[in-house]
C-alpha cells in the first residue's frame, strides 16, 4: 500500500481526520511517513484501524506534549514493517482536558509508554489496566514535563 | 616434539673467581635503600631489634591493622549509571584492582568500600543509604564522577540529588563525567593512604594526611 | 546404583495451590550487573509465576533538561541515554535536528559518522558478551573468562576513541551539521588493525562458547519471544531479528550513506536466548565489514557544514518537528523533537531502546526459573540510561 493510498483509505474512514504526508525528510531516510491527527473519541478506533488494516503491527512509541494555552496533545506512532509505512497518529485533549483513551486493548507496547505520559503529564487513560507511576516514585507531587513545572523544583529533604 | 618446561630454569650463579662475588657484592650494596624489602614492610615498621637467634619487628598495632584494612579493601559492586562501565573497566583486564588487594563483591555485609558510581536520584536515595547501613564497620566511600561528587550536568534536574553526600559520608571524591579507569585508580590509593591513617578509635584522618 | 535404605512410608503432599508464593525482591543493586532495576518477582518454588518491574532509579530528567539546553550543549548530555554506545543517541538527536532544520550534513562527515557508530556497536557488543556471560557463570567462576576477553577487545576499540575524540566513554564528537573531529593521521591504519584483531578473536569466543552444554542448556530454549509479541510491544533490534523478523532500520530507512554499503541483515526465527546470541554475533561480523568499506571510501571534504562553534546559542533551528530514527546495538533509538525556531527545543522526547525492550519482561518470564530471569535480562540487554532516561 503506497501512502497515496493509504492517505485515501484513512480520508474514507475517518473523515474528520486531517492526514498530512509527512516530507520525506522528516522521518530521516526517506520511509513513508504519514502524519494523522484525528478526534479525541476516535483515538482508539484509528488505532485499530491502523493495526488491522493498514497493517501497522510493530507500536513504537507513544507520548505527548504539552502545548500551553492549547492544552495536551497525545502522539503516537505505529509502523508496517513489511512496506516501511510510518504512520505518527496524534490528537489534541483540548485546554483543560488531560484524559484519553487507552491503547493497551490494541497495542501491548502502550502499556509502558502510557504509564509514562500518565506520570510526566498526568494524562488519566481510561481502559488502561494499571495505571500508576513508573519513572518517579508512588508518592511524587506533581507531572514533571508540563509546562509549569520548573526543572529545578526542589524536593525535600534533598533539596 | 618437544614440550618445553612451564617456569623458565634460571642456572644458579656460579663463582669462577673471587671477583665475581666481589662485582656482585658491590652491585648490591649500591643498591636503593628501599628495594631490599617491600615498601609496606617499611612503613608499618617501627623498629627491628636484634635477638639471639635473630630479629623482632615491633610495629605499633594500628600500623598493622590498618596496614592490612588497606591491602584488602573490598568494594561493594555499587554500579548506577555510566561510571559503572568504567568502574567495570577498572576492575578487568587492564587495569586490574585485584592487584590492589580489591576484590569486587555483591554482597555489602562482607564489603568494606562502596564506590557510589552514577548519578544518585531521589527514587534511588534511600536504595543507597539502606545498602551502606548493612556495610559494618570500618567501611568507606568513593564518590566516582561529577553527578555523584556534586549533581553532575543532570545538577538542575527535579529527580536527582546535588551529590552523594547528602545521604552518606564520603571519603574520596574523584572527578570526571566518567573518570578513566587511571583516576579512579588514583583515588582508590588516594583512599589506601587515607585508611593507613585511620585510628582504631574510629576517628578518620585529618583533612590532608601526610602522603608519602 | 540400587540403595538399601528404607523408603518412607507417609508421603505429604505439598500444596502449590497458590497460597505458598512467595514474593521476592530482586532488588536495585544486585550482581547481575546490568544497573538500577528492581524485579519483584512472584514464585511458587523456583519458578516465577509473576513480574513486576520497577524501574525510575535512573531518571536522570533528560526530556525535561533538554528543554533548557542548546542544540549545541545537548549531544554531549545526549551520550549519557545509552551509555554503553553513546554515539547512538548523539547520532538520534543531531540527526532529528538536522532533520528539521534541513541542515546539509558533508559526505566525509556521513562517513565519519557511520564508521563510529559501528565501532561502538561492536564495543556495545563485546560488553553484552562480557557482561552476560559473567551473569551466567558467576563473577568468581567461570564467568569472568570471557568477561575479561572481552573486556581486553573493547578496551583497544576504547583506546581508538580516545585518540579520535578525547574521551573514553561518553563522547561529544557528533554536532548539528556533521561531526567535531576529523580523524587524526595514521587512525585509519590503527583501526584497519584493530578490527583485524577482533575479528580473528570473536571466533574464539564463538567456539569456547558454543561448545559448551553449560552454556546451550541455559541459552537454548530460554526467554522465548514470539513473532507477534515482539511486533505488538514494540521491541526491536537483535530481538525482533532473533524472532523471526527481518527489519534493520540500516536496511529499511537507510541514513547517513548506509546505502553505500553492502552487508547482510542476521535473522533467526528460534526467539530464545541463543538466537539473539546468535543475531549479536553475526552482527559483529557485519559491522567488521562496513568498516573496512568505508574506511576504504572515506571522502575527502569537509567533516562539518556548521564548523567553529562560537557561541552556545549560535545554532537556531526553525519551526518543525522530526522523528529520527537510527539503529543502536539495541535496537530503535528515535529522538522526536519538536522545534519553534529558537536555540532549544521545544519538546523532545527519547524513544529508547531499552525501554520498549525492558516492557516485553513480564510477557515472557512468568514460567522460567529464577536462573533463568538473569539470563533473560542478560539477552534482552538494558542498558537504563535509556530505560529511565
Amino acid at each position: 500500500m503506497t501512502h497515496e493510498q493509504a492517505k485515501t483509505f484513512i480520508s474514507e474512514r475517518f473523515g474528520s481526520a486531517q492526514v498530512e504526508p509527512a516530507s520525506a525528510e522528516a522521518t530521516a531516510g526517506g520511509g513513508m511517513a504519514l502524519t494523522v491527527t484525528v478526534p479525541a473519541n476516535d483515538w482508539r478506533p484509528f488505532a485499530s484501524f491502523a493495526k488491522n488494516e493498514l497493517g501497522c503491527r510493530f507500536f513504537s512509541f507513544s507520548s505527548a506534549v504539552d502545548w500551553k494555552e492549547q492544552g495536551l496533545e497525545v502522539v503516537a506512532k505505529v509502523d508496517n514493517l513489511d512496506t516501511g509505512l510510518s504512520l505518527v497518529m496524534k490528537t489534541k485533549l483540548g485546554p483543560g482536558v488531560s484524559e484519553c483513551q487507552s491503547l493497551v486493548p490494541v497495542y501491548r507496547g502502550a502499556n509502558w509508554m502510557e504509564r509514562e505520559c500518565y506520570d510526566m503529564f498526568g494524562i488519566r487513560f481510561n481502559g488502561h489496566p494499571d495505571l500508576r507511576r513508573i519513572l518517579l516514585g508512588d508518592d511524587w507531587v506533581g507531572h514533571p514535563l508540563l509546562k509549569s513545572y520548573a526543572v529545578d523544583t526542589p524536593y525535600p529533604p534533598y533539596r | 616434539m618437544e614440550i618445553k618446561p612451564p617456569v623458565p630454569i634460571i642456572p644458579a650463579p656460579i663463582w669462577r673467581n673471587i671477583k665475581d662475588l666481589q662485582e656482585w657484592e658491590q652491585l648490591h650494596q649500591k643498591r636503593p635503600e628501599g628495594d631490599k624489602h617491600s615498601s609496606a614492610f617499611e612503613a608499618i615498621t617501627e623498629g627491628i631489634h636484634s635477638f639471639p637467634g635473630g630479629f623482632v619487628v615491633t610495629t605499633p598495632a594500628d600500623a598493622f591493622l590498618n596496614w592490612a584494612r588497606k591491602s584488602s579493601v573490598w568494594p561493594v559492586t555499587f554500579g548506577l549509571a555510566c561510571c559503572a562501565i568504567e568502574m567495570m573497566a577498572t576492575f578487568a583486564s587492564r587495569f586490574d584492582v585485584e592487584r590492589l588487594g580489591m576484590v569486587p563483591w555483591a554482597s555489602p555485609r562482607h564489603s568494606d568500600l562502596m564506590v557510589v558510581s552514577g548519578t544518585v536520584t531521589i527514587k534511588m536515595a534511600p536504595m543507597l543509604l539502606r545498602i551502606y547501613d548493612q556495610m559494618p564497620d570500618p567501611k568507606w566511600a568513593v564518590s566516582m564522577g561529577s553527578c555523584a561528587n556534586s549533581g553532575g550536568p543532570f545538577r538542575h534536574g527535579y529527580h536527582v540529588v546535588k551529590g552523594v553526600d547528602r545521604v552518606i559520608p564520603v571519603d574520596v571524591y574523584v572527578p570526571g563525567c566518567p573518570p578513566p579507569p587511571e583516576s579512579l585508580l588514583n583515588g582508590l590509593l588516594l583512599l589506601q593512604d587515607q585508611i593507613a591513617q585511620f585510628r582504631r578509635t574510629g576517628k578518620r584522618a585529618a583533612p590532608n594526611p601526610k602522603v608519602d | 546404583m540400587t540403595l538399601d535404605t528404607p523408603q518412607a512410608t507417609t508421603h505429604v503432599e505439598l500444596d502449590y495451590s497458590g497460597g505458598e508464593r512467595l514474593t521476592m525482591n530482586m532488588g536495585p543493586q544486585h550482581p547481575s550487573a546490568h544497573g538500577v532495576f528492581r524485579a519483584i518477582l512472584t514464585l511458587e518454588g523456583e519458578t516465577v509465576v509473576g513480574v513486576d518491574a520497577v524501574i525510575g532509579y535512573l531518571h536522570r530528567c533528560h526530556e525535561k533538561l533538554s528543554e533548557t539546553l542548546t542544540y549545541a550543549q545537548y549531544p554531549s548530555i545526549a551520550s549519557k541515554t545509552d551509555y554503553v554506545a553513546a554515539m547512538t543517541s548523539e547520532f538520534a538527536y543531531v540527526m532529528a535536528a538536522e532533520t528539521i532544520g534541513k541542515i546539509e550534513v558533508p559526505k566525509r562527515a556521513q562517513y565519519l559518522r557511520v564508521i563510529a557508530a559501528e565501532l561502538q556497536r561492536i564495543a556495545s557488543h563485546l560488553l553484552w558478551l562480557g557482561t552476560w556471560c559473567m551473569d551466567m557463570g558467576g563473577a568468581l567462576g567461570g564467568g569472568a573468562t570471557i568477561f575479561l576477553y572481552a573486556i581486553r577487545e573493547r578496551e583497544s576499540i576504547l583506546d581508538l576513541f580516545e585518540s579520535l575524540v578525547g574521551a573514553r566513554l561518553l563522547y561529544g564528537f557528533y554536532q548539528v551539521g556533521g561531526t567535531r573531529y576529523d580523524i587524526p593521521p595514521g587512525w585509519a591504519d590503527a583501526c584497519r588493525k584493530t578490527i583485524d584483531m577482533i575479528d580473528s578473536r570473536i571466533g574464539e569466543y564463538e567456539g569456547l562458547l558454543e561448545n559448551n552444554p553449560f552454556f546451550q542448556a541455559r541459552a537454548q530454549g530460554v526467554g522465548y519471544i514470539s513473532r507477534e509479541l515482539a511486533e505488538d510491544v514494540g521491541i526491536a533490534g537483535p530481538l525482533l531479528r532473533g524472532s523471526g523478523v527481518n527489519f534493520d532500520l540500516r536496511r529499511s530507512a537507510p541514513y547517513s550513506s548506509y546505502e553505500d554499503f553492502t552487508f547482510t541483515v542476521p535473522v533467526e526465527t528460534a526467539g530464545d536466548c541463543f538466537a539473539r546470541y546468535r543475531v549479536r554475533m553475526v552482527e559483529f561480523r557485519e559491522s567488521i565489514k562496513i568498516i573496512r568499506q568505508a574506511l576504504d571510501k572515506l571522502p575527502d571534504g569537509a567533516i562539518s557544514s556548521r564548523p567553529g562553534l562560537k557561541s552556545v546559542a549560535q545554532i537556531r533551528i526553525p519551526k518543525g518537528e522530526a522523528y529520527s530514527r537510527v539503529e543502536g546495538p539495541r535496537g530503535e533509538v528515535g529522538c522526536y523533537l519538536i522545534a519553534d525556531g529558537s536555540a532549544k527545543p521545544y519538546r523532545m522526547k527519547w524513544r529508547g531502546a531499552s525501554f520498549s525492550n525492558l516492557a516485553v519482561l513480564p510477557h515472557i518470564i512468568p514460567g522460567h526459573k529464577v536462573a533463568d530471569v538473569v539470563a533473560i535480562m542478560g539477552s534482552v540487554d538494558p542498558v537504563f540510561g535509556e530505560v529511565d532516561r
